[in-house]
């Protein structure tokens, strides 16, 4: 379904994808993790064609989009949602899923209206329809993000770290959701830090550093890969830690990469991990 | 009672630059386009309306719509070519080359039509009759009827913007263009379809001011654009009734100037215009955080 060929993008020095290569097939949940600014949410560009690569080609349902933009490989069935929500705010809930049904959906009349009412309704938002946008709280605009992107009717969903922020019941809400959507055949690739929330439902787990793969297969086996352990913890800064917890007066070690203030990451799985074994 | 007159009479002159003013607006709130050649497609517009009923003898009224859908072609057509291209390489390099356009317009129709005043004669005594308001006011027609069209164009943008399915389009690639991308909206389409709304709205502004007086293809650039920029202005960008309560603000202003000396007409309309810039940068309509 979504192909993508030796794809290599760069912005001046930092590179997000050296001579890339990956294959994702319908009705497939990828996941895909690694420290905060290697390029997973550009990865994302790429394929959604928010970025063009400086070389490679991405192929999508046998088609080559590599020169499309986002909004033709859209109505092609790909479907993005972003980090940061960022719905029409001077739209309704309902509004704002109904030109997503209407233009990406390629929906008219009658059931482009059907389509929205179901998006909100799978998305437990049926009851903010008439809401404005900008009145939503953030697991409410999170929701509407996923809304929007499933009434374009994807055949690929791309999730942009949408559990982030959230409690463990959202979350749990959220991967109901998601497993929802994928159950009816549609592929998902996930960005995330919250590692149980991917782990509870991808079946192939990446770790996108330095521009390369460094992990990819099991969910299991990538999270127990010294590469994707090392680039989370590295090898001083897990001793640090390990000596600040183990003395009173010791001193706060520094945040590994990848560790952010919104709940359990990867990272803190790894350190668990490592600290049990 | 003069006093009331000028306000009267302000308050209808305020229809015409409300005209002028909302397919400026409607443009950069959609695009951030600043169409330095919007004064001069006015022009445009109203020879247009004199060349359709020269050339097919329609009645005065026919003429009107079939300028407007001309203008709306020329529109889509120039965005989705020559704004478009600009557009792609960043916003100042549409004040270039709307610049640029600017100046080819207004050489083209002297260079067509000389630089000589002509007015569009409608062949109804309606529009220069009036009537009487009291022993000192008297309103005209015209310009009644004018602030009619420009209240129902504002109403029709409305229902347009909000009901329709281009309309919603037009929103949402407005309030975030690579959102709208993701959710499938060509961006080139919608903003051909603004910019044939724009140039519709100003063609027919431009002929409400070929029936209201004389006009000659410099009028675009001295006169016309800078009312339209002070009304978006006073009114907010990209406030679509912004621009009616700031084409009144300003109307009234200028009459009220003529009033005290008619040398102040115009300085008065600017003084205004500087007041609410430095009081209210986000203009009278528009959230302080939208600005």
């Amino acid at each position: 379904m979504l192909q993508l060929d030796h794809v290599t993008k760069r912005f001046g020095r930092v590179v997000i994808a050296e001579d890339l290569s990956f294959s994702v097939g319908a009705g497939d949940t990828v996941g895909i993790v690694g420290p905060n600014g290697v390029g997973k949410t550009s990865l994302f560009g790429l394929i959604s064609g928010d970025l063009a690569p400086n070389s490679g080609q991405v192929s999508f349902a046998g088609k080559a989009v590599t020169k499309l933009d986002s909004a033709a490989r859209c109505r092609l069935g790909i479907g993005r949602t972003y980090q940061v929500p960022r719905p029409f705010i001077d739209m309704t809930v309902f509004e704002n899923v109904l030109v997503a049904a209407q233009q990406g959906g390629g929906l008219r009349r009658k059931a482009s209206y059907a389509a929205a009412a179901e998006a909100l309704e799978r998305t437990g938002m049926t009851g903010e329809a008439n809401l404005p946008a900008s009145r939503l709280g953030l697991l409410q605009r999170k929701r509407l993000e996923i809304a929007r992107a499933v009434a374009t009717r994807p055949t690929l969903l791309l999730l942009d770290e949408v559990a982030g922020g959230l409690t463990d019941p959202e979350v749990a809400q959220l991967i109901e959701i998601i497993r929802a959507i994928n159950a009816e055949g549609t592929a998902v690739i996930w960005i995330e830090h919250v590692v149980r929330a991917l782990t509870a439902l991808v079946d192939r787990l990446i770790c996108l550093y330095g521009g390369a793969f460094i992990g990819d297969g099991e969910p299991a086996a990538v999270l127990a890969n010294p590469k994707v352990r090392e680039v989370y913890l590295g090898s001083d800064i897990e001793t640090a830690a390990v000596e600040s917890l183990s003395s009173p007066g010791g001193t706060t070690p520094r945040t590994p990469r990848g560790m952010s203030d919104e709940g359990p990451i990867i990272s803190d799985m790894l350190k668990t991990d490592g600290e049990s074994s | 009672m003069a006093w009331v007159n000028a306000i009267i009479q302000g308050i209808l002159t305020g229809g015409l630059y409300a005209l002028f003013a909302c397919g400026l607006s409607l443009l950069f709130g959609i695009m951030k386009v600043v169409n330095l050649a919007h004064g001069d497609l006015a022009i445009v517009g109203a020879y247009i309306a004199t060349g359709v009923i020269a050339v097919t003898h329609v009645p005065f009224l026919w003429s009107i719509p079939i300028m407007v859908v001309l203008m709306a072609a020329l529109g889509y057509a120039l965005q989705r070519s020559v704004i478009q291209a600009a557009l792609n390489k960043g916003e100042l390099a549409t004040l270039i080359v709307t610049f640029g356009l600017s100046i080819v317009i207004e050489n083209g129709l002297q260079r067509f039509f000389s630089a000589n005043s002509r007015s569009i004669g409608t062949g109804s005594s309606l529009l220069s009759a009036s009537f009487s308001a009291g022993s000192q006011i008297q309103i005209g027609w015209l310009p009644v009827g004018i602030l009619g069209i420009a209240i129902l164009v504002l109403l029709a943008l409305q229902y347009f913007l909000s009901a329709s399915r281009y309309g919603r389009m037009i929103r949402a690639v407005a309030d975030d263009r690579d959102a709208a991308l993701l959710s499938g909206i060509n961006a080139r389409h919608v903003f051909g379809i603004a910019a044939a709304i724009s140039f519709g709205t100003v063609g027919l502004a431009g002929v409400a001011y070929g029936m209201s007086g004389q006009f000659s293809p410099t009028d675009g650039n001295s006169t016309i654009l800078l009312w339209a920029f002070a009304a978006v202005v006073i009114g907010g960008l990209g406030s679509l009734w912004g621009t009616l309560l700031g084409g009144i603000v300003l109307g009234v202003a200028q009459q009220v100037g003529g009033q005290i000396n008619i040398s102040y007409e115009a300085l008065a309309g600017y003084i205004i215009f500087l007041v609410v810039l430095v009081f209210r940068p986000q203009g009278l309509t528009a959230r302080r955080t939208q600005s």
